[in-house]
């Protein structure tokens, strides 16, 4: 359960910016690639228990899942993988070494009400 | 009279923080020529008996030492002392990870110019672990031969993010009917191109194999 220190992460990263741009942070839109290792879910239950007693107190969680983009030398083009694990490319079937899109864990956007 | 609230790019990687301190150990590392190896399994694959079984082997013609995360025992660390090598205990409490933070402290006082391997064992657990870089030159992803031929297939990510598998308890494969095969298909389809070695640090077979990759590796720390 990792996802509490990630919650932690993002409200210290929200109030450092709210405070920056000088207004209440309504909500926090969040990127979250598939190979990112956290769980959707966890981050949006963990999220409201460590938002509690903080300035983002009444700040929501938006989260954006990132679907998995892998380059495949082989079609020298970036597919997504049907399986959302195997890195395997749809169109040829040959397996890729990497994956372009899918390690996203960033606070994209904040929503600031002035 | 409310207005509606503006959306403002922000653009930060929530783990910049961890990203930074991982940075900063790499660099050390680099600079004091130590080659930094992490560990990561499930609880009982048996990375101590495998770290231990290292460590006696290379202690004869370099200098090792070893970090070891644990949540709450230093059983790991006192087993580990047994190989004669500088062992330190980091006790994470809840946490089910360790952190490039938490590495840098423990190391703090070490040396490091006087080593030429760092290895440190994470918490056994294969998901939180594979979102924390700790700035090490090469990540170990182990599992053994009782838990499963599909076990890379339910933890893409942390096999993912390794560089190399170890399959370790090699001695039972054949008690417990491990498919070696299947395996390594499933090791390809989550991580295509891994490295992977079939260890037993009972009997010590593979253990050869291994080290001598361990030391190409270290030879050629950026290749």
């Amino acid at each position: 359960m990792h996802e509490l220190s990630i919650a932690l992460s993002i409200l210290d990263l929200a109030e450092e910016e709210g405070q920056k741009r000088g207004g209440r942070v309504a909500a926090v839109h969040v990127k979250l690639g598939r190979h990112s290792g956290i769980v959707k879910e966890a981050l949006l239950s963990s999220f409201e228990m460590a938002r509690e007693g903080t300035a983002l107190a009444q700040a929501e969680l938006m989260i954006e899942e990132v679907p998995l983009v892998i380059h495949c030398s082989a079609c020298a083009a970036d597919q997504t993988p049907s399986s959302a694990y195997e890195l395997r490319c749809p169109v040829c079937g040959a397996l890729s070494h990497e994956i372009v899109i899918g390690r996203e864990l960033e606070v994209h956007a904040l929503e600031i009400e002035s | 009279m409310s207005t509606s609230p503006r959306l403002v790019q922000v653009r930060q990687h929530i783990l910049k923080r961890n990203d930074e301190a991982a940075r900063a150990l790499r660099l050390r590392f680099r600079a004091a020529g130590v080659y930094a190896v992490s560990l990561v399994s499930s609880p009982g694959a048996g990375k101590t008996a495998f770290l231990e079984r290292v460590l006696s082997s290379l202690r004869n013609g370099y200098r090792v030492a070893a970090l070891v995360g644990d949540l709450a025992t230093d059983n790991d660390a006192r087993r580990l002392a047994r190989a004669q090598v500088p062992v330190k205990q980091i006790i994470t409490g809840t946490v089910c990870h360790l952190e490039a933070e938490m590495v840098a402290s423990a190391v703090e006082d070490w040396r490091l110019d006087e080593l030429d391997f760092l290895f440190v064992e994470n918490v056994g657990n294969l998901v939180c672990p594979s979102t924390f870089d700790l700035g090490e030159n090469l990540r170990l992803v182990l599992f053994s031969v009782t838990e499963g031929e599909d076990k890379p297939l339910k933890y893409p990510t942390i096999f993912n993010t390794a560089d190399a598998a170890i399959i370790t308890k090699i001695d039972l494969a054949a008690a417990v009917e491990f498919d070696a095969a299947a395996a390594q298909r499933s090791i390809q389809a989550v991580r295509p191109g891994m490295e992977t070695f079939e260890v037993s640090a009972k009997t010590g077979q593979g253990m050869e194999e291994w080290l001598r990759f361990l030391r190409r590796q270290q030879g050629n720390p950026l290749g």
